[in-house]
């Protein structure tokens, strides 16, 4: 049970450490907003509460160090520096640390951690040097004791918090006890005896309070029931009494005794106050439009506010038992299939229909199962913003990162395996792309540098790019060092493009120097693999002087996709159906027209194809009429000659396996038909690059 | 402890390839399949021939013919054999095509001599050992070296070492 809670504890403080992190860049770029401060100070109270609660000890010895040190910046004592950003996050860094450590396991990185504590303590003590007391135009904290506040507490516990223990008596005895308190309890969901569980909280309590604290202190009474009750927190404005929420009706519905449609019967018998006071001749009717107009704005704002804090009615599942599901659902569409496939044999009118039937739950399974394990890529994101961050204080650049479409999702296996190639690009950006402060400024740019992710769903796969303002990419640099490398030869005429190309040629680094970062000469290959793994395309576009683009397309899963099914000879092919455009036929006089050249007429355009039986080397006879699959990827359109096109199938990935991984064909992975065939998946950006560098390949 | 395994008996599946017998340590034979439908791959290597459809599964499968370059015509009659292999530290399905599978031995390890350095046609690499078993040889292979990806690697000539079924070094 201790060791069930624990796993809990952890993957709660792993969210509440990311959460941190972001906090903390946030705080960075405005250090005054007190609602990021109360952010991070209500991530280490919990990180301490909770850790303290689970017998993570160590975590929360060392956090109520940084909670301190945040509590005088929370009170307007001590001013956010970069210097104290930097402490929280080593700090933020070392806890993580903690978290995952075994239980027993003696700390690694004692000595850090006690360094640590040392520099928060020093902030705290006020003859310390490194405390920098903020500037005395603010008001000394003593000020604002003396100023009392009214607010309005809703507590709505759900039935089952008295479930794991929680002593509603005591959070309500700690409210009251910030100042002066007047409770109310509302009995009115109160079931007659027979039915009552003893076990349930049918009350609900409201409480006017008048404090000196603020809302932030009485939000963190109610830490640990927040999971398990509805709370609001409303300051009263006792300036302004006239204001709605002492309107009687307001405080009458409030209190149960009338419904709203009561309200709204009376009131619409008389006439509306705007109407009155047009009548009255006080303001005339565009005031009151106007007015109006701002009543609705902050309704609407309120109802936002109110739809994203209900949201997170959320689950969480270990991401293994969704791979299992997803696994679960990959076999279960294989085998229907094979019913669909059997029913179609046997021609009887039942079973086509059942089979029918399960075709469509099972699509729509798939579909379900597949959106559960999808994930915002805002989560890569913003541990990206950490790392430019910590990269540009190590080149002594000036560096921003900008994010675009951070809610675009995406299947979690792929976001996972996105993470070191987006890395890596992001760091060549930086290292090679942005230039230093000053020969930015010499070249009439701003100092600071960006770099910016953009992610956008486009069909069935997501286009990322990170398109950095540095000095782009030269090409004759880059044709010299091919030719240097035994790339290229001298006199081959390549366009811009097919030269930027090459930086994904294995062994190709432009770096002068190797630095820690980039430079191996390992970079742009490995990046292009990866992104190949993933069945995606990589494409780079830089213009000399104003910056560099790498562009993205990665299929929104791996598990499951939409497919062409395809015939050659006796063997099944797959292509992604995503990237098919057309199907169009091609007679054997069309080829004999062509004398030899692999071109084909597409309403006016040429467009080369692929031979696949030649390319493949399948013997037999060719069909009369053959078909060519149109595809297209970044733009470029290939057409792969099949014997004929089957149609669409929903293809189950599998893998080839480790035997298959360093030979270079330019088949991807395979799939089981519902006869029990194996239909191989082409790899139709391998494909085109055989048919673009031939030597290569 | 490596003296006690010494003295077990080695379990063998042993299996014909162009008239010669072989063997394999019976740990890592998951199991043995007759006239399954191979799909091949265009574009590998000759000794891939292809992969199989394995209970929904997908594995490759590998031509010992070819891969040992014995012979290049494919027998008529053939026999998959399914091993469990690491490959770079996980382990995978890949299945052995063979002439034909015979039967499980038990080998006394004091049967096994070392692998010649001359005189036999393949890879002294793949060799673990040579044994005999009712007056015809046999020649016990490596799997984890036949399949590794590192493709004839001829560099080291010592001795067979350890593997993970725990055999220990061959007895002299």
């Amino acid at each position: 049970m201790q060791e069930l809670s624990q796993q809990a504890f952890r993957e709660e403080a792993d969210e509440l450490l990311r959460e941190l992190e972001d906090s903390l860049l946030e705080l960075e770029e405005q250090p005054e907003n007190m609602d990021v401060i109360g952010k991070v100070f209500r991530a280490m109270h919990t990180l301490k509460g909770s850790g303290a609660m689970f017998g993570f000890t160590e975590i929360a010895t060392f956090t109520h160090e940084v909670e301190t040190v945040f509590d005088l910046v929370r009170n307007n004592e001590l001013a956010v520096t970069k210097h104290l950003v930097d402490l929280s996050l080593q700090a933020r860094d070392y806890i993580t640390l903690l978290l995952n450590l075994e239980n027993d396991q003696k700390n690694p990185e004692q000595a850090t951690g006690e360094a640590l504590i040392e520099q928060f303590k020093k902030m705290y003590t006020p003859n310390a040097t490194a405390t920098v007391i903020k500037s005395t135009n603010t008001p000394p904290p003593s000020t604002n004791i003396g100023q009392l506040k009214t607010y309005r507490i809703q507590f709505k516990p759900h039935l089952d918090i008295l479930h794991n223990g929680t002593n509603i008596a005591s959070v309500l005895n700690e409210l009251s006890s910030l100042g002066t308190c007047h409770t109310v309890a509302h009995r009115a969901n109160l079931l007659p005896l027979d039915q009552v569980e003893p076990e349930n909280c049918y009350v609900c309590w409201d409480s006017i309070l008048t404090t000196s604290a603020d809302d932030d202190a009485i939000r963190d009474v109610f830490i640990f029931v927040e999971d398990n009750c509805d709370l609001s927190i409303t300051q009263l404005d006792t300036n302004n009494p006239d204001k709605d929420q002492h309107r009687l009706g307001n405080i009458l519905i409030e209190r149960g005794e009338v419904t709203q449609q009561d309200i709204d019967d009376v009131l619409a018998k008389s006439k509306k106050i705007g109407e009155l006071l047009v009548d009255a001749n006080l303001i005339n009717p565009d005031q009151v439009e106007s007015a109006l107009a701002e009543q609705q704005e902050v309704r609407k704002l309120k109802e936002k506010k109110h739809t994203k804090s209900n949201s997170s009615n959320s689950l969480r599942v270990p991401a293994e038992r969704l791979d299992e599901l997803v696994n679960l659902v990959g076999e279960m569409v294989t085998v229907q299939s094979r019913l669909s496939q059997t029913a179609k044999q046997y021609r009887i009118p039942e079973l086509q229909g059942i089979a029918e039937e399960v075709e469509r739950l099972t699509e729509e399974l798939r579909d379900n199962t597949l959106n559960i394990r999808m994930v915002q890529i805002g989560t890569t994101f913003s541990k990206f913003k950490r790392l430019v961050r910590d990269i540009s204080d190590n080149l002594n650049k000036q560096v921003e990162l900008l994010t675009v479409g951070a809610e675009t999702e995406l299947d979690k296996t792929v976001i996972d395996q996105l993470n070191d190639p987006l890395i890596h690009i992001i760091r060549n950006s930086m290292d090679h792309g942005i230039e230093m402060p000053k020969q930015r400024l010499a070249a009439g740019k701003p100092e600071r540098g960006s770099v910016t992710l953009r992610a956008e769903q486009s069909g069935d796969s997501v286009l990322i790019e990170i398109q950095d303002d540095g000095k782009g990419l030269d090409a004759k640099v880059i044709r010299e060092k091919a030719i240097n490398k035994g790339l290229i030869t001298k006199d081959e005429d390549l366009s811009d493009q097919e030269i930027f190309a090459l930086i994904f040629a294995p062994g190709f680094s432009t770096a002068q120097q190797v630095t820690g970062l980039s430079g191996r000469g390992v970079g742009m290959d490995v990046v292009k693999r990866a992104i190949e793994a993933l069945s995606g395309s990589i494409a780079l576009d830089s213009q000399l002087g104003k910056g560099t683009t790498v562009q993205l397309r990665i299929p929104l899963t791996l598990a499951i996709i939409e497919s062409l099914l395809v015939e050659i000879g006796e063997g099944h092919f797959v292509l992604p159906l995503s990237n098919v455009e057309e199907c169009i036929e091609l007679t054997g006089q069309a080829v004999q027209e062509a004398r030899g050249g692999h071109l084909v007429h597409v309403r006016g355009e040429l467009i080369p194809y692929i031979p696949l039986r030649q390319t493949f080397s399948i013997a037999g006879n060719l069909p009369e009429i053959q078909q060519v699959v149109i595809t297209n990827i970044n733009g470029q359109r290939l057409g792969f000659v099949v014997d004929s096109v089957i149609g669409e199938h929903q293809t189950v990935i599998k893998s080839l396996g480790p035997v298959y991984r360093d030979e270079p064909i330019s088949v991807s992975g395979a799939t089981i038909l519902g006869d029990g065939n194996v239909a191989l998946i082409l790899d139709i950006p391998q494909l085109m690059q055989q048919q673009q560098y031939p030597a290569i390949a | 402890m490596s003296q006690q395994i010494d003295e077990t008996p080695h379990q063998l599946l042993t299996f014909i390839l162009c008239n010669e017998m072989f063997a394999l340590e019976i740990s890592s034979v998951r199991e043995v399949l007759d006239n399954v439908k191979i799909t091949s791959v265009p574009q590998s290597p000759e000794h891939l021939c292809g992969v199989i459809n394995l209970r929904g599964s997908v594995v490759p499968v590998i031509e010992m013919r070819k891969k040992f370059g014995l012979d290049n015509t494919t027998s008529d009659e053939s026999c998959i054999i399914i091993l469990e292999v690491e490959f770079d530290e996980e382990l995978a399905l890949v299945g052995a095509l063979t002439d034909s599978v015979c039967e499980v031995i038990d080998l006394p390890a004091s049967d096994i001599k070392p692998a010649p350095r001359i005189g036999t046609t393949l890879n002294t690499d793949y060799i673990y050992g040579m044994g005999s078993h009712n007056d015809q040889f046999i020649t016990l292979l490596n799997i984890n070296k036949i399949f590794s990806n590192t493709p004839h690697d001829s560099e080291s000539s010592c001795p067979p070492t350890n593997n993970e079924q725990g055999n220990t070094d061959v007895a002299p």
